[in-house]
């Protein structure tokens, strides 16, 4: 697998560490649900997905990765920082 | 036997090799199996669990039988294919899976037991009585099943890896791989050609062709000469692709130094990472045998292996040859070997309507329906419209059509596709992003049709990439349609073979679809066909048309078993190379590791950190003496300890300490320029992550320590928070751990050894309890911070790395002249739990704040990473278990940490155990063993006996529950 790192260019993938899906931190009064939700449900889709890659290896950005679980395409890379998957 | 005129081999350049044994000749050019061959071997070993004599099958890396150990003692390596290895002056081989010899296999009786080996026999033969597989029937049937061994001893073998990027991968150096590589390399592009064979042409070497009027050889020079002009070209020979894997990512084995007597320093295998932006795979096609009564003798062979024995190697691989086949691939065989003087006994044709030629007895509409021969193949039957007859017959070479390679097609998970013309699957066209098939990969099997194949894939590849496509000009080759009729297996009484490796014959395959193992996957594991190194490379087709005609389904609905990589078998040590011994891991040294090597420190390792474990000195024997002598001297004097492991995270920035208060529990926004702080990081689910110091050294500048363990997981933390959770604050984050060298120095002296150090000397008021300050050090800039881990008074001095090993040396020196020196990890160990000091045998990623006696920690004043979920009622429940520490009650031989605790007299199950020692230590300095542990309710229940167990030491003892600060618990020698 290779991820294109919007600092770095393409990169092998032992270069990046998985966290798991982008979505943004809930509101510090959200409800039990929201935090529940954000921590701990997680759907696991045959098809496209947006997660949290870190280029740990590489230049340390934080990456939102649009792949597709089932063909393994990445549909784009973006900087966590500009990102607004992951923001509330 | 070698027939003249005809081979590549160089016949000036004899070569001098054994098998079993015995010395052979052979000609440079040779194989293991060709060279046997033209001696007249034709036995090469026995069958996997029927131990029937096999001998050579294929002329390529899908040989199913011959296979051999190379080598000898520790350098030996089994499983090789005879067919792939080359021979060199001394190659020492033998056969495999016999005893006592290759000719008298007395586990030969397990031919006679066939009928109770069948399919899945070792899921009903052997199940009764239970007791009897683990001792009896599994280690017989292992050792008599099976394929060589390895030799036991390390592999003292040199192997590497290595990284290759091109724009254009072609994969298979025949006809249409070199059209396909001098096509992309005309554009310009930067284009990898890997081929398996030690040199390339793929069929071509192998058959009698011409090519524009002239030897097919010829050609396959003039385009790998053209490909050696062009500096944008490397080819690769001697080199598998083993697998392909995500986004223009390959696996290649390189067989860098196996065909030479010396290899050297060379490595013997390179293994390959292969990135390419686009790929043509131009694997060629395997041929297919027919399932036939006996079919698995030494002596049948396919077809297109006894041509390319004859035109590759100059040998006949018989001296009476007989042709089986359902196609015009037959006819072929049989004219090549008779222009070469070999006697042609019958050409067996299955198609009934052919028209036989005048050259060879020809039997039309006809099956081989026995062989016999017990050692090699004698005679075989003949059967037809006209009768049946038996034939004097020493090599039977057999043509039932052609596989195109789909193996590295399907890696991915691309599922090929049915083809009638050709009867076999080819991959689906445009499933694979980047890729093209060409050749005989794709079905088209003739040499002019190749060669257009590769040319135009090549086109596609180069349009893709935006390149420009050279102009090309018109080729003149062979250009014969398939003429293949499908024909699977004989209908005749006997065993016939599918998957000569792993013995598997028809009646196995019917069986699995009759016991209802009926889908292709089923069917694979319980008859293990296709498995193992061969992958079913000959027989996959085959065994799909024999499951398809029990089940009443088609082919096309049948469809194939998953090809997995690697395509043909990879060491593990190539794999591995450089990741041996020390090299398995990393290895990080603290500044001072040379200098506590010559104070004859034995190394602990810590994490990837090698550490001192202990400073032995005259006549301490045991670590533990060491240890208590170096507990005692920090206690009594001075102690000397380099903590540069801690991680060093310095935060800058208008936002650095909002980010601070935001990260830890507590607040480091109200520390003050000069001083610092212990902090505590939880994780966004509540639970601890990590502990350590925080330091304010400018207005927006903190530095951070972690714990070793945590370092870099608390630093991809930081960075997390900082870009995804608060991208809009002002701060930067940098890592510091390797850049400064940090040494504790630590008693009741530690004051009088930092002076000694400093080139300003300073005073306890000046440098109170967690204050730091920047100092000069020697004359180099540092700071010094008075902290303190082993609950004395304490300094942590912080110079630049490359100061390290010389500020260690010092210090050391000079705290011996006050009774005093360097102490190891046993004795900071210690020291920390004599005081309750955590480290992450506490901090075991299930326990909260309070949990760790921390709770006022957590600020309500503010939000932090972790804060909402360390409220939720799981983790502020009341019979949580809480930090206490243990005291043996009466003498105890030892405490250790993993030892379960319990109610006295409460049985000794799961859900009486109420918690565990995390550590435990004899404490020099209170005379008895102290521990650390986490308990049910445990902070109330001070006071109470509790029972320490651990079964694997033998450990059964009663402890008093007591505060996990054994020892100056108010603090004063390290505040003071
Ligand atoms: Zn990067």
């Amino acid at each position: 697998m290779r991820i294109k790192c919007p600092l770095c260019g393409e990169r092998d993938l032992r270069e990046f560490t998985y966290r798991g899906a982008a979505l943004p931190r809930p509101a510090p009064d959200a409800p039990d649900e929201a935090w529940d939700a954000y921590l701990h449900l997680r759907d696991n889709p045959a098809g496209p997905t947006r997660d949290l890659w870190h280029h740990r290896a590489g230049c340390s950005a934080w990456l939102v990765v649009r792949r597709d679980t089932a063909t393994h395409e990445i549909f784009g890379v973006e900087l966590a920082t500009r990102s607004r998957a992951v923001r509330a | 036997m070698r027939v003249d005129g005809r081979g590549l081999v160089d016949r000036t350049r004899p070569v001098r090799f054994s098998f079993d044994g015995r010395f052979y000749e052979g000609y440079q050019g040779d194989t293991l199996a060709s060279a046997l061959l033209a001696n007249g071997v034709r036995l090469f070993g026995r069958s996997f669990k029927y131990h029937r004599p096999r001998g050579v099958f294929t002329a390529g890396s899908e040989e199913p039988n011959a296979l051999v150990t190379v080598g000898r003692g520790a350098e030996q390596t089994p499983n090789i294919r005879a067919t792939v290895q080359e021979i060199f002056a001394g190659l020492e081989a033998r056969s495999q899976n016999r005893w006592p010899s290759l000719k008298y296999d007395l586990l030969a009786a397990n031919d006679v037991l066939s009928p109770f080996l069948s399919a899945g026999f070792y899921y009903k033969t052997f199940m009764w009585p239970r007791s009897f597989w683990e001792k009896l029937y599994e280690p017989l049937i292992r050792r008599a099943a099976g394929l060589g061994a390895l030799s036991g001893a390390p592999d003292r073998g040199v192997y590497d890896t290595a990284w290759a990027n091109c724009d254009v991968l072609v994969v298979g150096a025949g006809p249409a791989g070199l059209s396909a590589a001098l096509t992309a390399a005309r554009s310009g592009l930067d284009v990898l050609l890997v081929d398996e064979n030690p040199a390339p042409g793929g069929r071509l070497t192998g058959e009698d062709e011409l090519i524009d009027g002239a030897p097919a050889t010829d050609w396959v020079a003039d385009v790998a000469a053209q490909l050696a002009g062009l500096k944008n070209v490397r080819v690769m020979c001697r080199t598998t692709v083993t697998g392909v894997f995500d986004h223009g990512t390959f696996s290649a084995l390189q067989r860098s130094a196996t065909h030479v007597p010396d290899p050297g320093d060379a490595p013997l295998e390179v293994f390959w990472r292969i990135v390419a932006k686009a790929c043509v795979l131009c694997t060629g096609a395997l041929e297919r045998p027919i399932a036939f009564p006996g079919n698995d003798r030494p002596g049948v062979m396919l077809a297109g292996a006894v041509r390319r024995y004859l035109h590759q190697y100059g040998v006949a691989a018989g001296t009476r040859v007989a042709v089986f086949t359902n196609s015009d691939d037959g006819r072929k065989t049989a004219d090549d070997l008779r222009a070469a003087g070999v006697d042609v006994v019958a050409l067996v044709e299955t198609r009934a309507g052919v028209k036989p030629g005048p050259d060879h007895p020809t039997f039309v509409g006809s099956t081989v329906t026995a062989t016999r021969g017990r050692l090699g193949l004698r005679e075989i039957r003949v059967e037809g419209a006209g009768g049946s007859q038996w034939i004097k017959a020493d090599c039977l070479a057999v043509s039932g059509g052609w596989n195109p390679t789909l193996h590295l097609a399907s890696h991915t998970g691309a599922r090929p596709v049915w083809n009638a013309a050709i009867a076999s699957f080819v991959p689906s066209p445009g499933a694979l992003l980047g890729f093209e098939v060409a050749g005989a990969a794709a079905g088209v099997f003739s040499t002019k049709g190749a060669i257009k194949s590769g040319r135009y894939r090549a086109k596609l590849i180069l349009e893709g990439l935006g390149a420009k496509v050279p102009r090309q000009g018109s080729v003149e080759a062979d250009d014969t349609p398939p003429s293949a009729v499908a024909f699977w297996q004989v209908p005749a009484k006997g065993r016939a073979w599918i998957d000569l490796q792993n013995d598997v014959t028809v009646k196995d395959v019917e069986l699995a679809a009759r016991e209802n193992y009926a889908s292709a996957e089923h069917m694979k594991r319980y008859t293990t066909l296709g498995m193992a190194p061969d992958q079913g490379k000959s027989s996959n087709v085959l065994a799909m048309a024999v499951l398809a005609a029990q089940t009443g389904r088609s082919i096309a609905q049948t469809g194939t078993t998953t090809f997995r990589p690697p395509y043909s078998p990879v060491a593990i040590g190539a794999m591995g190379a450089n990741g041996k011994g020390r090299r398995f891991a990393a290895e990080r040294l603290t500044p001072s590791h040379q200098a506590a090597l010559d104070r004859g420190a034995p190394m602990v390792e810590v994490g990837l950190w090698l550490r001192p474990s202990y400073f032995p000195r005259t006549g301490e024997t045991t670590w533990r003496q060491s240890c208590d002598r170096e507990v005692a001297m920090v206690r009594k004097a001075v102690g000397v300890s380099d903590v540069s492991t801690l991680g060093k995270i310095e935060v800058h920035g208008k936002n650095a300490a909002q980010f601070l208060d935001f990260v830890y529990t507590n607040k480091m926004s109200s520390l003050k320029v000069g001083r610092a702080r212990y902090g505590l990081m939880l994780r966004e689910d509540g639970f601890v992550m990590d502990d350590g110091t925080c330091a304010r050294i400018g207005r927006d500048r903190y530095v951070l320590t972690t714990t070793t363990a945590a370092a870099g997981a608390v630093m991809a933390h930081l960075e997390f928070v900082q870009q995804v959770l608060r991208p809009d604050w002002d701060l930067r984050l940098l890592s510091a751990t390797d850049h400064w060298a940090q040494l504790a120095v630590t008693g009741p002296a530690a004051l009088e050894t930092v002076n000694h150090l400093l080139d300003q000397p300073i005073s306890r008021e000046e440098l109170p309890f967690m204050g730091h300050r920047q100092a000069q050090i020697g004359g180099v800039d540092g700071r010094i911070f008075r902290i303190s881990f082993s609950g004395e008074l304490g300094f942590e001095l912080a110079v630049p790395a490359r100061f390290g090993d010389s500020l260690f040396r010092l210090a050391v020196a000079h705290a011996e002249t006050l009774g005093g020196g360097a102490y190891g990890m046993e004795a900071l160990n210690v020291l920390r739990l004599e005081k309750g000091f955590l480290t992450h045998a506490e901090i075991n990623g299930r326990v909260t704040a309070d949990d760790l006696g921390l709770g006022r920690m957590l600020s309500p004043d503010k939000d932090f990473v972790g804060k909402r979920m360390a409220t939720r009622p799981g983790l502020v429940a009341a019979r949580r278990e809480q930090l206490v520490g243990l005291r043996p009650v009466g003498a105890v031989k030892a405490l250790s940490a993993g030892a379960r605790l319990f109610e006295p007299g409460a049985g000794i199950c799961h859900e009486n155990m109420q918690g565990a020692v995390t550590s435990a230590a004899f404490s020099p300095t209170l005379g008895h063993f102290i521990g650390l542990a986490l308990l049910e309710g445990g902070r109330n229940r001070m006071g109470e006996t509790i029972r320490v167990l651990e079964r694997l030491r033998g450990l059964d003892t009663l402890c008093e529950v007591v505060s996990p600060v054994f020892f100056d618990p108010d603090g004063g020698r390290m505040r003071g």
